[in-house]
């Protein structure tokens, strides 16, 4: 990529791999989770956060300096709340059966930590090109985690993906059975707490 | 009475608003190194959230619900995509009326909720309960106890969960596998062992 520069790249590939929001920054993780039973809810779930991060970003680097540092938190919310809103009203018009599913998690977009914490740490000091670029790699990074977290959650919880059947009737004939517990909440804790793990062990980091 | 006391029990415990919904796991992960900490913040979320709730039924009922504003000649306006937005001023607002009564009345509790007061306006669990109460057609009443259910709930859950990362100062987890890793890993027991609560029924 040759138009860009060392550091706008840097922007959008770091959370791709080493510094991803969820398995690193701890953020954004409170309405990630309970959308990940089935892959279609989770991969809608991300194109909504990465729509509403990256216009976000773009518009308080816009902002930036228009807006005074008092009020900024009040400012920040109401621009990431009026995307969100617009954001539900499409997912509404065009996938209701969706949105129905995804229900109160789509608004939940306004509190989830990731989209406010890279405005306050990203957005308010740079380029609206970079946090363009800023917000698209965090999106992405979300929204892989997401896909993974609804891949295995759905693989073995009900032995589809995307709503087609992988695993052959002659399996079940078998005596396989699925596995409840992927279904009901502690599944998505636990693929999580492994999916960090691993992260960890790849990207060769530690916490104390 | 019955049907109230079971629509608390069941906010607190079955469908409990961590540990089933998610909703507040920032907070919670930040928050939960610590007991004392842990105790502040869950006091806050529990009163934060049995006020938010019956302030926001009243605003969605008489002002933004379909056909709310017939009592102001305008009965077929539906302002109820504008819910997201009020919500959060309204919690915001709310969280700061509480912290400014809390200063004057309550120098106590303001100084221990002091630091966490602020955090609660952008934590998932208190913007969750009010868009959960309409979702589901709760009744003011009803409304309260499940935002006060909820408040609880996820008060025992970042509770225990502080006394569980407590005790595991004292145990050998893989190197890769402390702080975010494990804890996710006990949230998930934590959460399987509050589905046993699932059956009851009162």
């Amino acid at each position: 990529m040759a138009f860009l520069d060392k550091k706008s790249k840097q922007a959008f590939t770091d959370p791709l791999s080493v510094n991803n929001p969820i398995t690193l920054q701890v953020l954004g993780i409170c309405s990630a989770l309970a959308v990940t039973v089935k892959m279609d809810t989770a991969v809608v779930m991300s194109l909504a956060v990465i729509a509403v991060l990256s216009i976000s970003n773009t518009l308080i680097a816009l902002l930036r300096n228009l807006i005074p540092g008092k009020v900024r938190i009040i400012v920040q919310l109401s621009i990431i709340a009026s995307l969100v809103i617009i954001t539900d009203q499409v997912l509404k018009a065009y996938m209701y059966d969706i949105s129905k599913q995804l229900s109160v998690f789509v608004g939940l977009i306004i509190t989830n930590c990731i989209v406010m914490g890279r405005a306050e740490a990203f957005a308010m000091q740079n380029t609206p090109g970079k946090s363009f670029l800023d917000g698209l790699g965090n999106g992405l990074g979300y929204g892989g985690i997401l896909i993974v977290v609804s891949f295995f959650r759905e693989l073995f919880g009900s032995g589809t993906l995307y709503g087609y059947q992988v695993i052959p009737d002659s399996f079940y004939e078998a005596g396989y059975e699925n596995m409840g517990l992927m279904v009901l909440s502690p599944g998505a804790f636990v693929i999580l707490g492994l999916i960090v793990w691993v992260h960890r062990i790849s990207a060769d980091i530690e916490e104390e | 009475m019955e049907h109230y006391i079971s629509l608390a029990t069941k906010a607190m415990f079955v469908e409990n608003i961590l540990l089933a919904y998610f909703l507040g796991m920032c907070s919670f992960l930040a928050i939960s190194k610590r007991i004392d900490t842990s105790i502040g913040l869950g006091f806050a979320v529990v009163f934060v959230l049995t006020i938010t709730a019956p302030a926001n039924w009243a605003i969605h009922h008489y002002l933004l619900q379909e056909g709310a504003l017939a009592w102001a000649g305008f009965p077929e306006v539906d302002l109820s995509f504008l819910n997201f937005i009020i919500f959060i001023a309204v919690i915001a607002a709310m969280v700061q009326l509480v912290e400014m009564i809390l200063d004057r009345f309550s120098p106590t509790l303001y100084h221990n909720l002091g630091i966490f007061l602020p955090l609660i306006a952008v934590n998932c669990a208190i913007l969750g309960g009010s868009l959960f109460l309409v979702e589901r057609e709760y009744t003011l009443l009803e409304s309260t106890i499940f935002g006060f259910g909820s408040g609880m709930g996820w008060f025992l859950a970042i509770v225990s969960m502080a006394s569980i990362r407590h005790r595991l100062r004292y145990s050998n987890v893989p190197r890769k596998l402390r702080g975010l890793g494990i804890t996710m890993l006990l949230t998930g027991l934590l959460s399987m062992a509050f589905m046993a609560f699932s059956g009851i029924d009162l």
